[in-house]
C-alpha cells in the first residue's frame, strides 16, 4: 500500500511512521510536503504528530491551511482513510473533519509518558485487528489534549460509536482519575461519522516494534493495511 | 486603520490558566479576586480607509483564522488611523 505522510515545518513523528510503516511493515511510506497540492496515487494519508507551525496561535490553526490540505479534504470527502496522530488529530479538529477542539490540558503541563486506553470500538478500519475493549499502551506527549465538544456532538459522538479509544488503567477502567488530561469522556480517539477518518492523541508510531519492547501501536497500522487491502481508496477519475 | 482583536474562551468552558492565576493572585492576598479568565490579544494594521469593510475584513479573519469558535469568542475595536 502507499500511504502518504504529510510533512509540515514542525512535523517531528513523520519519519517514525515511515519508519513503521515501510521498514517494519514492507508497506511504501512516501514523504508529501505541506506546499504540494495533490495526494494522487496514495491509499492513505497521515497527518503526523509534532509542533507544525510552532503551534502559533492554536495547535493544527495554521497547518489546516496548508496547500495540500485541500486535496486531504478532498480525498478524505470521498471515503480516503486518514489518520491524523497528536498534532494531526489538532489538524482534523481544526479542519472540522472530526468535530470538538482541544484545550490545554487540565493541569497546564505538557504530559509524555506511556498510557491504556481502551479500544471502544473495534469494528473501524483503524482497529479491526483489536478485540473489542482491548486495552494498548501508548504514548502519549501533549500539552493541548483535553478534548471539549459541545453536549449534543458529545451524545451524538457516543451513539454512532465514533468514540474510538478513551483513556483507562491497567485494566480497563475508565474512571476521572485515569483522564490524564481533562479530556471530555476520556476521549483518547475519535472517528468521523463515515468511519474512514480517525484522530488519536497517543503515538502508535513510536510503540511498533519489539526493539522498543512495546508493539501496540501495530495494531492500528496493521488494522489500517488489512482494511486497504479489502477496500482500497477510490481513486479520483 | 488598525484593529485591537480579543479572543477568549466562552463562558462556561474550563480555562485552566486563568484558574492557575486566579488561585496564585488569590494566594498573594488579593482576595477580592474573583473569576480570571486568559485570552490573546492580536493588533492588526489594515490598508483600509471604509470602516464598514474593514470591520467586514476582520470579522471574515476572526472566524476563519484567528478564534476557534468551537471553544472562543472574540471582540474587536477598530482605531481609525
Amino acid at each position: 500500500m502507499n500511504i502518504g505522510i504529510i510533512v509540515f515545518p514542525g512535523s517531528n513523528c513523520d519519519r517514525d511512521c515511515a519508519h513503521v510503516l515501510s521498514d517494519i511493515m514492507g508497506q511504501t511510506a512516501e514523504f508529501i510536503w505541506h506546499q504540494e497540492r495533490s495526494v494522487k496515487g496514495m491509499d492513505a494519508i497521515i497527518l503526523p504528530g509534532g509542533f507544525s507551525y510552532g503551534d502559533y496561535l492554536r495547535t493544527g490553526a495554521i497547518a489546516r491551511f496548508s496547500p495540500i490540505m485541500e486535496a486531504v479534504v478532498e480525498f478524505a470527502g470521498r471515503g480516503g482513510m486518514v489518520l491524523g496522530i497528536c498534532n494531526g488529530f489538532q489538524m482534523l479538529l481544526e479542519l472540522g473533519i472530526l468535530p470538538g477542539a482541544m484545550l490545554r490540558n487540565r493541569d497546564l503541563s505538557f504530559i509524555c509518558e506511556d498510557h491504556y486506553i481502551r479500544v471502544e470500538n473495534a469494528n473501524t478500519p483503524f482497529t479491526n485487528h483489536c478485540k473489542p475493549g482491548q486495552i494498548l499502551k501508548l504514548p502519549i506527549a501533549h500539552a493541548e489534549g483535553n478534548y471539549y465538544t459541545n453536549p449534543v456532538t458529545l451524545s451524538a459522538l457516543q451513539a454512532n460509536a465514533q468514540i474510538v479509544f478513551r483513556y483507562c488503567d491497567r485494566e480497563g477502567k475508565v474512571t476521572s482519575q485515569t483522564n490524564p488530561n481533562g479530556s471530555l469522556d476520556n476521549i483518547a480517539g475519535i472517528r468521523n461519522a463515515a468511519g474512514n477518518v480517525l484522530g488519536l492523541m497517543p503515538h502508535p508510531e513510536r510503540a511498533a516494534e519489539h526493539l522498543l519492547n512495546n508493539e501496540d501501536g501495530l495494531y492500528i497500522f496493521r488494522s489500517m493495511v488489512s482494511a486497504l487491502e479489502t477496500h482500497k481508496t477510490p481513486q479520483p477519475v | 486603520m488598525k484593529a485591537k482583536i480579543y479572543i477568549t474562551l466562552k463562558n462556561g468552558i474550563l480555562d485552566p490558566q486563568g484558574r492557575a492565576i486566579q488561585q496564585s493572585l488569590q494566594t498573594l492576598g488579593f482576595g477580592s479576586v474573583g473569576e480570571v479568565r486568559i485570552g490573546k490579544f492580536i493588533e492588526v494594521d489594515l490598508c483600509e480607509s471604509d470602516a464598514t469593510s474593514g470591520e467586514q475584513t476582520i470579522k471574515a479573519m476572526c472566524e476563519k483564522l484567528l478564534a476557534n469558535t468551537v471553544i472562543e469568542e472574540y471582540q474587536y475595536e477598530i482605531l481609525e488611523a
